[in-house]
C-alpha cells in the first residue's frame, strides 16, 4: 500500500496531539497522584491549553493538510483555534474554585474540557464529513457529561439528559444529511463535494442532505428552530459549566458551519443563503423578544446567546470574505463579552450559596462599584452600543450584509438589536438605581482576572482593533 | 440437471454426511468426557465414581440419557413458555454449531472459514443467551439471579478471551484456524507451539475458558449452596439434558480451542518418525483430553470464588494483563521483524 | 446464484419481520430477543455480501455484548411497555408526520439516485477484489493508513464515554468496607500472628 503514513505529516496536528496527550497524562495523574495532584490539575490543564495555543501559532502561516486532506490547518483554523483555546482556558479559570468547592475531587472536569476542546479543534480543522462528525461527537459527549456533572442536583441531571437526548437527535440529522451527501457525491471530502456540486450532478438529494447537515449544525450553535435546549441547559447546568457552554463550543460550531458552507457547498450558495437568512432573522428576533420576560440571569444569557448567534449568522449569509471576516470578529468579541458576564454571574454568591436572579443584582453599584462598572460595560457591549467592542462586532457583519445586497436582513438586524438593548439596559438599571439587595461574598481572584481582561478588551477594542480585524481578514480569505 | 447435481446436491450431501459424522463422534465424546469428569472428581475425593452401569460404569452416561429422555417434561405455570423451551435449544444448538469450523486434522473441517476464530468467538459470546433466557423465562428468583450473574460473568471474561485470541492472531497473521495450527509447525515440535512464547496468555485463556463455560471454581451461576441449581432450577427431563449437553459440548469446544491456539492442534509433539505416523486426529484428541483433564482437576481441587473476586479477577487482573500483552507482543513482533509477512 | 438469492430473501425477510416485531411485541424482553434475531440475520446478509469480517464483528459486538446488556437492563426494569405506550398515542400524529416527511424525502432523494461518473470517480478507497485480499486485511489496510485519524478520534470518543460513565456513576461510599487484595496478600506470619506463652492458672 502506497498510502503508508509518514510521521512528518503529523506536524499540523501537533496541537491536537498535545491536548489529547495532556488530557491522558492528567487522567493518570488524577488516578494515581492522589488528592494533591488533583488540586493542581486545573492549572495543568490551562498549561496544556497554552501549549496547544503556542503550537498553533508556531505553525506560522499558510495552508497545511494532513491525513489525506481530512485535516486542514489554514489561517482560518488558526484564528478559530486560538479563540477556542482561550475560551476553554478561561472556562477552567472560572471553574477553578467552584470545582474545588464541591469537595468531591472532580478533577475530571478539566480533563473533559481538554478532550472537548480537542473535539472542537478537530471540528475547526475538519475538511471532510467524517472528521466533522467525529469532532462534533467528541466535543458534545464531553459536554453532556459536564452538564450533568453535579449529580446530586436534579436540575443538573435534567439538563444533562435533555442536552444528551436532543444532541443525539441532532447528530442523527447530521448523519442522515451526511449519508445523503455521500450517496450523491460519492465522497465525504469537502473539496470533492464542491467538485460534484460544480459538476452539476447535484439533484435534490444533495440539497436535502445540505438541509439536514445545516440543521445539525444549527443545533450546535443554538440557532432558532433548534434552540429549544439552550435555556433549560444553561439554567440547569452548574454556572461554571454554562460559562464554558456559552463560549468555546459556540465558536467551534460556528467555525465548522462557516467552513462547511463555504468550502463544501460553495457552488450552491443561493440555496443555503436562504436558509441562513431565515435562521439568522428567527434567532435575532427570538433572542430579542424572549429574553425580555426572563428573571433568571442564566436563562437571560441563554436567549442573549441565541440572539448573538443570529447576528453572527448575518455575516455568514453574506457569503463573502467580508461577511466571514465579520463572523470571525463577532465570535472573538462575543466570547470575550460572554466570559466576562459569566465571571460576574459566578460572583453572585452569598454565604448560603449561589444566586442567579436578576433581582439579586439590585444596587450592585453601591456594594461593589468596580464590578458593577465592568458588568455594565459588558452589558452595553452585548447590546451593541458604541464605542464598545460589541458595536464593532455588529458593525462588521451588518456592513458585509449590506455590501452583499441583503438590506432587509441588515435592517431587521438593527431593529432587533435595539429591542435587545432593552433587557441589557434593564439589568443596568437594576444595578444602579434599585434598592441594594444583600451583599455578595467577595469576588475571588480568578474571576476578577477574567472579568478584568474581558472588560478591558471590550472597553479598549476601539483604540487598537487592528490585530483582531486583520487576523480575521486573513482567516476569512483563507476560506475562499 | 447435471450441473444442479454437481453444484448443489452433491456438496450438500457431503456436508450433511460430514456434519452427521462429526455430531455422532462429538456426542459420543461428550458422553465419555462426562464420565471422565465424574471419575476424576471421584478419584480426587477417594471415591469410586460411577461404576454400576456397564463394565467400570462405562455406560453410565447412556443410562442418564435414557432416564432424562423418558421422564415427563414439566413447564412451570407462570413461565414464559416459548422462551422457556427455546433456551435449552439455543444452548445446545449454539454449542454444536461452533464445531463447524474446528479443524481436527489437516483439512478435516466442515467449513474452512477465513474468519474461523471470530466465528468461534461469536458463538461462544452467544452462549450466554441460553442461560439468560432460561433464567428469565423460569419466572422464579433463583434462576433469575443466576442469569444475571452469568450474563455479567460471561461478558467480562469474553473480553480477555478476545485479547488472548488477538495475541495469537498477531503471531499468525490469519484468522483461519487451520492457518493458526500450521503456523505452529516447526522443527522444534512441542517447543514451537504457542504455549511457550505466549505462556501468560495460555494461562489467562485457560482460566477465562473455565469462567466462560461456568466451570468450577467460577460456577457461581449454579452455586448449589446459594442458588440451588441456578438457572436450571425449573428444568427437568429433556430440556435439562440439553442444557447439560450444551454445557459439556462448550467445554469440549474450549478444550479444542486451547489445543488449536496454544498446543499445536493435530501436530505431533516431536516431529520425528514414530510420532509422525500417528494420525493427526489422534494427537488432537489426546491434547484436547489433556486440557480437559486439567479442567476436571481444577473442578476437584479449587474452591469456588466469591462473586466480587470473580469480577475483580476478570476486570482488574486479566483485562490489563492481556491488554498489556497485546501491546508487548505486537511491539516485539514489530521490532524483531518476526511479524508474519 | 439462485441459492444465494434464496438465502438473501430468507435472511432479509426474517430480518425485516423481526425488526417489525421489535416494535410490535408486547413484552420488552421479547422485543430484545427479536432485535437479536434481526442482528443475526443482518450478519447473514453481510456474509452474502462477502463481508465476513463485518458479519462476525456484528455478532460479537452487537449480539454478544450490547444486546446482552440491553437484555440485562430490560429484564430488571419490569416496565409495562403497553402501559407506557398508551399515552404516546397522542403524539402519534406528530410522529407520523415527521416519519412521512422523512420517507418522502428519502423517496425523492433515492428516486433521483443514479451512479454517475462523478460518484464512482470520487470513491476514496474502492474495495479490492476478494480473490487477492481477504476483507479483514483489506479493512485493516485502509483503517490504519487512510483512516487512521478517524480511528484515533473514535478511540478518544470512547475514552470520553468511559470517563463520563465513571464520573456520573462512581460513588465512593465512606462506610463500605472494601477488600484490598494486595494488603491481604502482603500479610505475613510475623505481622498476623503473635505467639504468647500462656502460663497455667494465670491466663494472659
Amino acid at each position: 500500500m502506497d498510502q503508508a503514513f509518514d510521521l512528518p505529516g503529523l506536524y499540523p496536528v501537533l496541537p491536537e496531539i498535545a491536548l489529547v496527550g495532556g488530557a491522558m497524562a492528567l487522567l493518570m495523574l488524577a488516578a494515581f497522584g492522589g488528592a494533591r495532584a488533583a488540586g493542581a490539575s486545573n492549572w495543568l490543564a490551562i498549561v496544556v491549553l497554552g501549549l496547544a495555543a503556542v503550537l498553533v501559532v508556531a505553525t506560522g502561516t499558510g495552508k497545511y493538510e494532513a491525513f489525506a486532506g481530512s485535516f486542514v490547518l489554514d489561517d482560518f483554523a488558526r484564528f478559530m483555534k486560538i479563540v477556542t483555546l482561550v475560551g476553554s482556558a478561561a472556562a477552567i479559570l472560572l471553574a477553578q474554585e467552584s470545582v474545588g468547592d464541591q469537595a468531591r475531587g472532580q478533577y475530571e472536569y478539566s480533563v473533559l474540557i481538554l478532550l472537548s476542546t480537542a473535539g472542537m479543534m478537530v471540528m475547526i480543522s475538519a475538511a471532510d464529513l467524517i472528521a466533522l462528525y467525529l469532532g462534533l461527537e467528541l466535543m458534545s459527549l464531553a459536554l453532556y457529561v459536564i452538564a450533568a456533572s453535579e449529580r446530586d442536583s436534579l436540575r443538573s441531571s435534567e439538563a444533562g439528559l435533555k442536552y444528551f437526548v436532543l444532541g443525539a437527535l441532532s447528530s442523527g440529522m447530521l448523519l442522515y444529511g451526511s449519508s445523503l451527501v455521500y450517496g450523491f457525491s460519492g465522497t465525504v471530502g469537502f473539496a470533492g463535494i464542491a467538485r460534484a456540486l460544480a459538476g452539476g450532478d447535484s439533484g435534490i438529494g444533495l440539497t436535502i442532505g445540505l438541509v439536514f447537515i445545516f440543521a445539525g449544525l444549527c443545533f450546535k450553535v443554538s440557532a432558532v428552530p433548534f434552540h429549544m435546549w439552550t435555556p433549560d441547559v444553561y439554567e440547569g447546568a452548574p454556572t461554571y459549566v454554562t460559562a464554558f457552554f456559552a463560549a468555546a463550543p459556540k465558536v467551534a460550531a460556528m467555525a465548522v458551519f462557516m467552513r462547511t458552507a463555504t468550502n463544501a457547498f460553495a457552488p450552491i450558495v443561493v440555496q443555503w443563503q436562504q436558509i441562513i437568512v431565515f435562521v439568522a432573522i428567527a434567532s435575532m428576533a427570538l433572542g430579542a423578544f424572549a429574553a425580555i420576560g426572563q428573571t433568571n440571569i442564566k436563562r437571560l444569557m441563554a436567549y442573549s446567546s441565541i440572539g448573538h448567534m443570529g447576528f453572527a449568522l448575518v455575516g455568514l449569509s453574506a457569503a463573502t470574505p467580508e461577511g466571514l471576516q465579520g463572523v470571525a470578529i463577532y465570535m472573538a468579541i462575543y466570547m470575550a463579552m460572554t466570559l466576562g458576564a459569566f465571571a460576574c454571574i459566578l460572583a453572585m454568591r452569598r454565604a448560603d450559596g449561589a444566586v442567579e436572579q436578576i433581582a439579586d443584582l439590585a444596587g450592585l453599584a453601591r456594594r461593589s462599584p468596580t464590578v458593577a462598572f465592568f458588568l455594565a460595560m459588558l452589558l452595553f457591549s452585548l447590546a451593541g452600543i458604541p464605542p464598545l467592542a460589541g458595536f464593532f462586532a455588529k458593525f462588521y457583519v451588518f456592513l458585509a450584509a449590506i455590501k452583499a445586497g441583503l438590506y432587509a436582513l441588515a435592517v431587521i438586524g438593527v431593529i432587533t438589536s435595539v429591542i435587545g438593548a432593552y433587557y441589557y439596559l434593564l439589568i443596568i438599571k437594576v444595578m444602579y438605581f434599585d434598592e441594594p439587595a444583600p451583599a455578595f461574598e467577595p469576588m475571588r481572584g480568578e474571576l476578577r482576572m477574567v472579568l478584568g481582561v474581558s472588560g478591558l478588551f471590550v472597553l479598549l477594542f476601539f483604540i487598537y482593533p487592528r490585530p483582531v480585524v486583520e487576523a480575521a481578514a486573513l482567516a476569512a480569505k483563507s476560506l475562499f | 440437471m447435471a450441473q444442479l447435481w454437481s453444484d448443489y446436491v452433491w456438496p450438500l450431501t457431503v456436508m450433511v454426511a460430514q456434519s452427521v459424522l462429526l455430531l455422532v463422534v462429538l456426542l459420543l465424546a461428550v458422553a465419555y468426557v462426562l464420565y471422565a469428569d465424574r471419575k476424576v472428581w471421584a478419584a480426587v475425593q477417594l471415591r469410586r465414581g460411577p461404576n454400576v452401569v456397564g463394565p467400570w460404569g462405562l455406560l453410565q452416561s447412556f443410562a442418564d440419557l435414557l432416564k432424562f429422555v423418558v421422564k415427563e417434561p414439566t413447564i412451570p405455570d407462570s413461565a414464559n413458555k416459548g422462551v422457556f423451551l427455546l433456551a435449552p435449544l439455543v444452548t445446545c444448538v449454539l454449542a454444536l454449531a461452533a464445531w463447524a469450523v474446528i479443524p481436527v486434522n489437516a483439512g478435516w473441517v466442515i467449513a474452512d472459514l477465513n474468519v474461523g476464530i471470530l466465528y468461534v468467538f461469536a458463538i461462544s459470546s452467544l452462549m450466554v443467551y441460553g442461560i439468560i433466557m432460561g433464567g428469565w423465562a423460569s419466572n422464579s428468583k433463583y434462576p433469575f439471579l443466576s442469569a444475571l450473574r452469568s450474563a455479567a460473568q460471561m461478558v467480562s471474561y469474553e473480553v480477555s478471551i478476545g485479547f488472548v485470541m488477538i495475541t495469537v492472531l498477531l503471531c499468525v497473521g490469519s484468522l483461519n484456524l487451520t492457518d493458526i495450527v500450521d503456523a505452529q509447525d516447526s522443527q522444534w515440535g512441542l517447543f514451537g507451539w504457542f504455549w511457550l512464547p505466549l505462556f501468560p496468555m495460555f494461562a489467562i485463556f485457560f482460566i477465562s475458558a473455565l469462567a466462560e463455560t461456568n466451570r468450577p471454581p467460577f460456577d457461581l451461576v449454579e452455586a448449589e449452596s446459594e442458588l440451588v441449581a441456578g438457572f436450571m432450577v425449573e428444568y427437568g427431563s429433556t430440556p435439562y439434558m440439553m442444557f447439560m449437553l450444551g454445557e459439556y459440548v462448550a467445554i469440549v469446544t474450549m478444550c479444542a480451542m486451547c489445543t488449536i491456539l496454544f498446543m499445536g492442534g493435530w501436530l505431533p509433539p516431536i516431529p520425528v518418525a514414530p510420532f509422525t505416523w500417528v494420525p493427526g486426529v489422534v494427537w488432537f484428541a489426546l491434547k484436547a483430553l489433556a486440557v480437559f483433564f486439567m479442567f476436571a482437576m481444577v473442578k476437584a481441587f479449587v474452591p469456588r470464588y466469591r462473586y466480587d473476586q470473580l469480577m475483580r479477577l476478570g476486570w482488574k487482573v486479566f483485562l490489563p494483563l492481556s491488554l498489556a500483552m497485546v501491546a508487548i507482543v505486537a511491539a516485539v513482533l514489530q521490532l524483531t521483524g518476526l511479524a508474519p509477512r | 446464484m439462485t441459492l444465494a438469492a434464496l438465502f438473501f430473501y430468507g435472511f432479509a425477510s426474517v430480518c425485516v419481520a423481526s425488526a417489525f416485531m421489535v416494535i410490535a411485541a408486547r413484552n420488552p424482553v421479547h422485543s430484545v430477543l427479536f432485535l437479536i434475531l434481526a442482528f443475526v440475520n443482518a450478519a447473514g446478509l453481510f456474509i452474502l455480501a462477502g463481508a465476513e469480517f463485518l458479519a462476525m464483528i456484528l455478532v460479537v459486538v452487537y449480539v454478544g455484548a450490547v444486546a446482552v446488556l440491553f437484555l440485562f437492563v430490560v429484564m430488571m426494569l419490569d416496565v409495562d411497555f403497553a402501559e407506557l405506550r398508551r399515552g404516546s398515542l397522542t403524539y402519534l400524529p406528530v410522529g407520523a408526520l415527521v416519519g412521512v416527511v422523512l420517507l418522502v424525502e428519502l423517496v425523492l432523494a433515492l428516486g433521483s439516485w443514479v451512479v454517475t461518473g462523478g460518484v464512482t470517480r470520487n470513491l476514496a478507497a474502492p474495495t479490492p477484489p476478494l480473490a487477492t485480499l481477504t476483507n479483514t486485511e483489506a479493512l485493516g489496510l485502509v483503517l490504519y493508513t487512510r483512516y487512521v485519524y478517524f480511528f484515533q478520534i473514535a478511540g478518544i470518543v470512547l475514552l470520553v464515554a468511559m470517563i463520563g460513565a465513571i464520573v456520573l456513576t462512581l460513588r465512593h461510599k465512606p462506610k463500605v468496607k472494601r477488600q484490598i487484595v494486595a494488603d491481604q496478600v502482603r500479610r505475613t506470619k510475623a505481622s498476623a500472628i503473635e505467639v504468647r506463652q500462656v502460663r497455667p492458672g494465670q491466663g494472659l
